[in-house]
């Protein structure tokens, strides 16, 4: 009796004060996004608010269950867990129900319940068994290709479902991985093939590959220190391009002109790196690598968007990018989404008092778009105040996290932390035009069983492994 | 062991940096933009407008001249349109599928959620029909309008009509907005606010799909629409009926005064037109016939026609005499007949003649003796000139009476300064504007300031402004009367008398007699011709009756009718005879008839 007074004691209280306060924020603002007079009571059980409680009160359940259960447990089924939710994943493949175009339900009763939500606890509880397994080295080839593997599953399942939100999300264990010593090159190319993709998209390939000739023009001379040199390079860059942009029409050479411009790349590079290597300055093949490689991104970034992504999916990209405006279409949502947010002013229109939200303006204004009504009503007071307690709920859990002494905990940890974040950002970004718009729910706010569960189950085991840090959990 | 532990500051960096960005953000669209706000607000906020009927017309009587009708604009909601049956909506609404499909996309272009209007004022036949049919056709719906009617079909140019208001109003009136029907001219026009009412809006909150959610703020901005308010006009329908009567098929303008108050009782420019030709769909078309008929129906001849005022003119002569003293009753001036220098006289009469049986006879010769002793009264002709000119402005002429009308013209009585610049300062003397002296020359009247002056003789000296509404109707039972001014001429009431009594002379002694003597009423009158260069004579007369207590006084024009005795006075003896004894004496049957019968259009008529 004594250790289960101990796990009460410990547990982090702070942490599950933010969730519940989160979570009541989230339900009465549901409550005023969907408001009917005729159910005006909270209690409702026909409207969403009162299922929403329902959903509460087993999100509570599960959180208490969650603690009873030995920490032990969570360590030596993650690997199941894991394995269970990519057969669910599976199955929802073959056997789901389609919901606007996503393969992702599984009806039962008269309960819809999205296994995409639940397999982001599983791939983090996967990746901190996998981290933490004993000799675990991050730099060896084995490691990458395994944790690879642990992360490309879900993520290629996700997509075959046509739920690019959830599988994106995945995408945010880059940052666990990177805490835990992968190398910030990653992180940093990362961010530059983002730039790369903005940039293709925006200003075109065209400009793009000059942008980055330039760049890698500037980086030559910050190597060598010899103005000369890097002249000689200009020469040979912009020479070999005139010619084959203003040589192609001349010879009636039936080429766009970005493949022109790909081909006098090429050729001034290998011209180049004959010339360095003569010289014996091999370093600089280095940055004609990284070079050549950025220039091939942007030629694939290009392929992507155009043969790769659905149209509805361009469009939603270049709604953001400011390349397509269609405020009546495509920017529709962002726009009234925008129009409740900025309408709520400093202090907001007041409880029941919004108008975007409650005449449906804004679109599933419940779910994904629960930050409007929050904006609308509460104003920038109220929009200041839920970001304020996610942040400190995201340091709370780094905090957490750092104290862990097992690594797997430590690896849990970072995961939930990166996960809520991944969620808030591109929820909240959609939500005020800085994110494109992606189907992922608010954590804790938005309308749902099954988001509201796999966030309680993802926070609650890692309040669980905290509440026992001091116990030797595995190596 | 945990050689990366510093990387927790770089993630808590990205989690800040994050938040920080959103916070700027969230404070540039929630508290820097005000724009958000006000699209918010048009988004859920519809303007729902009522539309108060018009008030009505009433005449002196209280008979109906304007009411209003139902007329259903057809309104559409392009966002709430599925897809329908065009072929039988158009044939339940008698209109082009071309035109429908245009006037679609028109109400797209302008928006998809807010109604534009599809079809104006259907008719209540189609209304009918549609009323039955509409819920198949989801995203129509019908808004009632009023539409005027006229049961006299009287009295045009005095009610004037309804338009839809135009741009520039709408931009420097805010009550109007695009759609609004505002009154264009006449009594309409110049009681726009009396008659209009006030507008009542309701704020509704609408949802997504444009239904409606409830009132605004309860309703605590919301307005009720005030009934516009009724007018007791001064014109007496029946004698306006009458007098358009008497004058069909001739050009001219007849206006009938009470000369103790100023009120018109009749006013008619003719041609004249229905009035409800104006109303509705067809008002455009038929706008365009009436301003292409080479007749000129819808210009207002009694207040934009100016002409000399011929014979007529030389009771003002004779009175603007007395009164300067040059002339009594007593005066005689010798007449040569056709021989008379400067003017020649049009008539055969003893000699030397004085006023009373002059204005008898018109003659010339006398008026000239007269206008030239008031000009000759003074050292200078322009001293003489200016005199005269100012006895003339007390009678309201050459200068707007100030009648509701807009448009009324001026006149013109010219200063001397014109004399002065025509034929150089003192180069000039009675004898050079003698044509004065008779109503010709530079001389411009309007009919209206005609039948005033008429009016002002039988009041013997003095005028009410005339007007054509006694009355607007402030509540069911109480009426505010409308008080108008009065003014007063610079002759003396005693010198009315002798010019009143050679008036009688004129109807009961003069040719005029034979048609336009009563039995039991004494008319005073007086013929005038007005020279028209292009084509016969105008025929003028102006009366008022009985000689005391006069109940009328009255102003006739009837252009291309060569003299003043062959149609103006039969036609204003009609019209007096119809007003004080409510029906024409069976001996004047013939003359009635003959008067209606009359077909002037043709503007050279045999002398």
């Amino acid at each position: 009796m004594a250790r289960r007074n101990n796990i009460w004691a410990n547990l982090d209280w702070v942490s599950i004060i933010l969730y519940l306060v989160l979570v009541f924020m989230g339900w009465i603002n549901i409550y005023a996004a969907v408001y009917n007079e005729e159910h005006s009571s909270i209690l409702d059980m026909t409207q969403r608010y009162g299922k929403q409680l329902i959903w509460i009160v087993a999100a509570l359940v599960i959180g208490f269950t969650l603690i009873l259960v030995d920490s032990k447990f969570y360590v030596f089924s993650a690997y199941g867990f894991y394995a269970i939710t990519i057969l669910l994943l599976i199955a929802v493949l073959l056997f789901g129900t389609q919901v606007k175009g996503s393969t992702s339900w599984f009806q039962v009763g008269g309960i819809a319940i999205q296994p995409a939500e639940f397999v982001k606890f599983t791939t983090a509880l996967a990746l901190a068994k996998y981290l933490s397994s004993y000799n675990f080295k991050m730099h060896r080839f084995k490691s990458l290709v395994i944790i690879g593997v642990i992360l490309a599953l879900p993520v290629v399942l996700i997509f075959m479902q046509n739920d690019t939100g959830s599988a994106l999300v995945i995408g945010v264990f880059l940052l666990v991985l990177f805490r835990e010593g992968l190398s910030g090159f990653v992180l940093f190319l990362t961010f530059i093939v983002a730039i790369i993709f903005i940039l293709t998209l925006v200003l075109s390939p065209l400009h793009t590959i000059f942008t980055l000739t330039a760049g890698a023009l500037i980086f030559h001379y910050i190597m060598q220190q010899r103005l000369s040199e890097t002249m000689k390079a200009l020469v040979i860059y912009a020479s070999l391009s005139a010619l084959f942009l203003f040589g192609g029409p001349i010879f009636e050479i039936n080429v766009s002109e970005v493949k022109l411009v790909l081909a006098s790349t090429i050729l001034s590079s290998v011209i180049f790196a004959i010339y360095s290597l003569r010289k014996g300055v091999h370093n600089l093949l280095i940055v004609l690598g990284l070079y050549l490689g950025l220039v091939f991104l942007t030629f694939s970034v290009d392929y992507v968007f155009n043969n790769v992504l659905q149209a509805h999916q361009q469009s939603r990209i270049n709604e953001l990018l400011g390349i397509e405006s269609d405020p009546l279409g495509v920017g529709y949502n962002v726009n009234q989404s925008k129009i409740a947010i900025g309408s709520g002013g400093f202090s907001g229109k007041g409880f029941l008092n919004g108008t975007q939200t409650k005449f449906d303006f804004v679109p599933e204004q419940s779910t994904d778009f629960i930050f409007c009504t929050v904006g609308e009503e509460w104003g920038f007071i109220g929009t200041t105040t839920v970001i304020g307690l996610f942040l400190f709920l995201l340091l709370r859990l780094l905090y957490l996290a750092e104290r862990q002494r097992s690594t797997f905990s430590r690896v849990y940890g970072y995961s939930v932390a990166c996960i809520i974040f991944f969620h808030l950002s591109i929820n909240v970004g959609m939500t005020i035009g800085l994110a494109p718009v992606i189907g992922i729910p608010l954590p804790f706010f938005s309308y749902g069983g099954s988001s509201l569960w796999s966030f309680t189950i993802l926070l609650f085991i890692f309040l669980r492994l905290d509440a026992s840090r001091a116990e030797k959990l595995s190596h | 062991m945990d050689n990366f532990s510093k990387r927790k500051y770089v993630l808590a960096a990205i989690f800040i940096l994050v938040a920080l960005a959103f916070t700027v953000r969230l404070f540039r669209l929630q508290v820097q933009d005000n724009d958000y706000k006000q699209s918010a607000t048009r988004n859920v906020l519809r303007r729902v407008i009522t539309y108060p009927a018009r008030g009505l017309v009433y005449d002196r009587h209280g008979e109906l001249l304007v009411y209003n009708k139902a007329s259903y604009d057809l309104l559409v909601t392009p966002r709430e349109l599925t897809a329908f049956d065009t072929t039988s909506f158009c044939q339940i609404l008698d209109i082009e599928k071309e035109e429908l499909i245009a006037n679609l996309q028109k109400a797209k272009k302008y928006s998809t959620y807010k109604p534009s209007v599809i079809i104006k004022q259907l008719s209540p036949e189609n209304y009918a029909v549609l009323q039955e049919k509409i819920f198949r056709f989801p995203g129509f719906f019908v808004q009632a309008r009023t539409l005027r009617e006229y049961p006299q079909k009287t009295a045009a140019h005095v009610l004037g009509y309804v338009g839809e208001v135009d741009r520039s109003k709408i931009e420097n009136d805010p009550y109007y907005a695009q759609g609004d029907y505002i009154g264009v001219t006449g009594l309409e026009n110049s009681y726009e606010e009396a008659l209009r009412g006030q507008k009542g809006v309701s704020f509704q909150l609408v949802d997504v799909h444009n239904r409606v959610k409830g009132s605004y703020r309860e309703g605590r901005s919301d307005t009720v629409a005030i009934l516009g308010k009724n007018l007791t006009s001064t014109l007496d329908a029946e004698l306006q009926a009458y007098t358009e009567y008497l004058m069909q098929n001739k050009k001219g303008s007849v206006v009938a005064i009470e000369p103790a108050t100023g009120e018109v009782l009749a006013f008619l420019s003719a041609p004249t037109y229905d009035p409800s030709l104006l109303v509705g769909r067809a008002r455009g078309a038929n706008y365009q016939q009436l301003a292409e008929d080479t007749l000129k129906p819808i210009f207002n001849r009694a207040i934009r026609a100016a002409y000399p005022p011929g014979s007529t003119f030389k009771l003002i002569n004779g009175l603007i005499a007395l009164q300067e003293n040059t002339i009594n009753e007593q005066t005689r001036f010798s007449c040569s007949g056709t021989v008379s220098r400067p003017i020649r006289c049009t008539h055969s009469h003893y000699s030397p003649i004085a006023l009373r049986d002059a204005i008898r006879e018109s003659c010339n010769p006398f008026f000239w003796n007269t206008y030239s002793s008031i000009i000759r009264k003074y050292p200078r002709a322009d001293q003489g000139y200016q005199v005269w000119r100012n006895h003339l402005l007390s009678f309201g002429l050459g200068q707007r009476l100030g009648t509701e009308l807009n448009n009324e013209l001026a006149g013109n009585i010219p200063e001397d300064s014109y004399y002065n610049y025509y034929y150089g300062e003192n180069r000039w003397n009675a004898l050079t504007i003698r044509s004065m002296a008779i109503g010709q020359g530079e001389l411009l009247i309007t009919p209206f300031q005609l039948a005033n002056l008429a009016a002002t003789i039988a009041n013997r000296g003095f005028y009410y402004t005339p007007h054509l509404v006694k009355s607007i109707w402030s509540d069911r039972d109480e009426q505010e009367e409308l008080k108008f001014e009065r003014h007063e001429t610079t002759i003396d009431p005693s010198h009315f008398d002798v010019v009143i009594d050679g008036m009688q002379a004129v109807v009961e002694e003069s040719n005029v007699r034979y048609s336009s003597k009563l039995d039991s009423i004494i008319i005073c009158g007086k013929t005038g011709t007005v020279q028209n260069p292009h084509g016969s004579d105008h025929s003028v007369f102006i009366a008022f009756a009985p000689k005391e207590n006069p109940q009328i006084a009255i102003s006739v024009y009837v252009e291309n009718g060569v003299w003043g005795s062959r149609y103006a006075a039969p036609i204003a003896s009609l019209i007096i005879e119809k007003y004080l004894q409510g029906q024409i004496a069976p001996r004047r049957i013939a003359v009635e008839e003959r008067m209606r019968d009359a077909n002037l259009l043709n503007p050279n008529q045999p002398k």
